[in-house]
């Protein structure tokens, strides 16, 4: 039974916003992300929702103009309430390999010197936590990660790169991931992950869901380059680990 | 195939949208305006997803290698078949060896050609839709082509459309966002009872515009966002996300565009002035 006081209004004409209290909270994403389950599970019927969650929030949106809002409301709410966690999605933790080589850290030396660290104290703190992924968005397979060490936060650059490195692995104020793709990019860059996240050849496109775990390691340079060409041919092997719910 | 002698200043294949993977972060993309695409399809007797080319303020120079039925739509441009002129929303039949020329434009800012049965391009994530990097490019280079299925006889249901024009309309209709009710009057104010004009930073992806409101320090957590949606920067910019905007954001999610509000503003370019009004 999910208890928490949500609110659920119309985002425009093809989306309806439902919302938790408005804070970081593992137990509300669990909550939300049972419900998407309860939903993805045949519950909603008929039409073909998109459910985007994130932090606090579940966003459905449908292709078409949502005809009867009012309608659709009240039918959520009663699903809300009727909601029992029975079929709540496998969750996963996923190692991800990352080489912190300066070669790839190109401002691990600065954050080092900003936040008086050494980089091996900084991989370290960086390799311990299990982080989890709150929401996924802002490029295809971008992870927003939940769970980095207060020793860690460090303003994002005063000017972003126009360019950032795919797989680039970065650091700004209380968040840390990685850039799916070659994009423009403020963070402070420092390290590399081999693997890509985002990948449009296979038909489950990004392995990753809202509500997984991610906990990274460090390799070397030589293991970068061999994971680097194993997962160009296809052959690499994830570490995740199935986390019971 | 259709060969991009000249491929213009951005000219890609839209359909109407990659659905379903905006829990992954991937944006919806399709047509920016959905409203003159939607009649091109229809004049053609297309489905409503078929892909069409989308021409974005230079038209390129085509070569139809197979004879088939175009019609174009959307932005107007002084535009030639061999030489005879063309006009909008009229079908139109070509043979192999003909020359499409789109000239100068003279209204709006993105044209949508379409042909019988629509163009072929790859379907990646169940879309043909070009959106970099699900796709490998975003938009043609000269001398690329695309395929589309060859159609001797075609009869239109209707030879050609008289289209209500709204390329000249101005005014925007919104519904509230839902962080719609932090704003404070005077930022009201400055929405809705100025008209606004189009930043030099606008393409698929946002609309930014010129004139600030108000700053804010509103904080909120990151949330979806959807083409259409007016974000507001803590330094008071506006922006309009489009059809290869963002699937999440954290900055206040003031207002939302209708439908046809998407299709008015993605005619507009840079310097060309809007105004907002709530539905």
């Amino acid at each position: 039974m999910s208890g928490y006081p949500i609110s659920i209004r119309p985002f425009g004409p093809h989306a309806i916003l439902l919302e938790w209290p408005h804070k970081v909270d593992e137990s509300i994403l669990d909550d939300i992300l049972g419900f998407v389950g309860y939903l993805e599970n045949g519950n909603l019927d008929g039409i073909d929702w998109e459910l985007v969650p994130a932090y606090n929030s579940l966003t459905l949106i449908q292709r078409r103009p949502i005809i009867d809002f009012e309608h659709m409301a009240q039918h959520l709410w009663e699903l809300y309430r009727l909601n029992e966690k029975v079929n709540l999605r496998s969750k996963f933790l996923w190692r991800l390999p990352v080489c912190y080589d300066l070669d790839f850290g190109i401002d691990f030396q600065g954050v080092s010197e900003q936040l008086g660290k050494s980089i091996g104290e900084l991989i370290v703190l960086h390799t311990a936590p299990i982080y989890t992924v709150y929401g996924i968005g802002f490029l295809p397979g971008f992870m927003y990660l939940g769970g980095l060490p207060a020793a860690l936060e460090v303003p994002r650059r005063a000017s972003p790169r126009l360019k950032v490195q795919k797989g680039a692995v970065g650091l700004a104020g209380k968040q840390t991931g990685i850039y799916p793709q070659e994009s423009p990019g403020g963070w402070n860059i420092i390290g590399n992950c081999p693997v890509p996240i985002f990948d449009v050849e296979v038909e489950n496109p990004c392995f990753v869901s809202v509500g997984d775990k991610i906990q990274f390691y460090q390799i070397s340079r030589a293991e970068y380059d061999l994971h680097k060409i194993e997962s160009e041919v296809g052959i690499y092997q994830l570490e995740k680990i199935k986390i019971d719910a | 195939m259709l060969k991009f002698v000249k491929s213009g200043f951005f000219t890609s294949v839209q359909d109407s949208g990659r659905f379903g993977y905006r829990n992954k972060g991937v944006p919806v993309a399709g047509v920016m305006d959905g409203l003159s695409s939607s009649i091109v399809n229809m004049l053609l007797d297309n489905d409503a997803h078929a892909p069409l080319l989308e021409i974005t303020m230079t038209g390129p120079e085509l070569l139809f290698e197979e004879e088939t039925y175009i019609a174009m739509g959307g932005a107007e441009f002084s535009g030639k078949l061999n030489d005879n002129s063309i006009k909008n929303y009229k079908a139109y039949k070509v043979v192999a060896g003909d020359r499409l020329y789109f000239g100068n434009l003279t209204k709006g800012f993105r044209a949508y050609l379409g042909v019988k049965d629509g163009f072929q391009a790859p379907k990646v994530l169940g879309s043909s839709s070009l959106y970099k990097p699900i796709t490998p490019i975003n938009h043609f280079k000269d001398s690329d082509v695309v395929p589309y299925a060859r159609c001797k006889s075609f009869h239109p249901k209707i030879q050609e459309v008289k289209v209500d024009l709204f390329l000249d309309e101005t005014v925007l209709e919104v519904h509230k966002g839902p962080e719609y009710g932090l704003l404070t009057d005077k930022q009201l104010e400055l929405l809705f009872f100025k008209s606004l004009s189009i930043a030099k930073e606008n393409d698929r992806m946002a609309y930014q515009i010129n004139e600030n409101i108000d700053k804010h320090q509103i904080s909120m957590l990151t949330s979806a966002t959807l083409p259409g949606t007016v974000q507001l920067t803590p330094s008071g910019k506006l922006i309009v996300l489009m059809k290869d905007g963002q699937t999440t954001g954290g900055y206040p999610r003031i207002l939302q565009l209708s439908d046809r509000a998407i299709s008015i503003l993605a005619q507009k370019r840079s310097s060309d002035t809007v105004s907002f009004r709530l539905i």
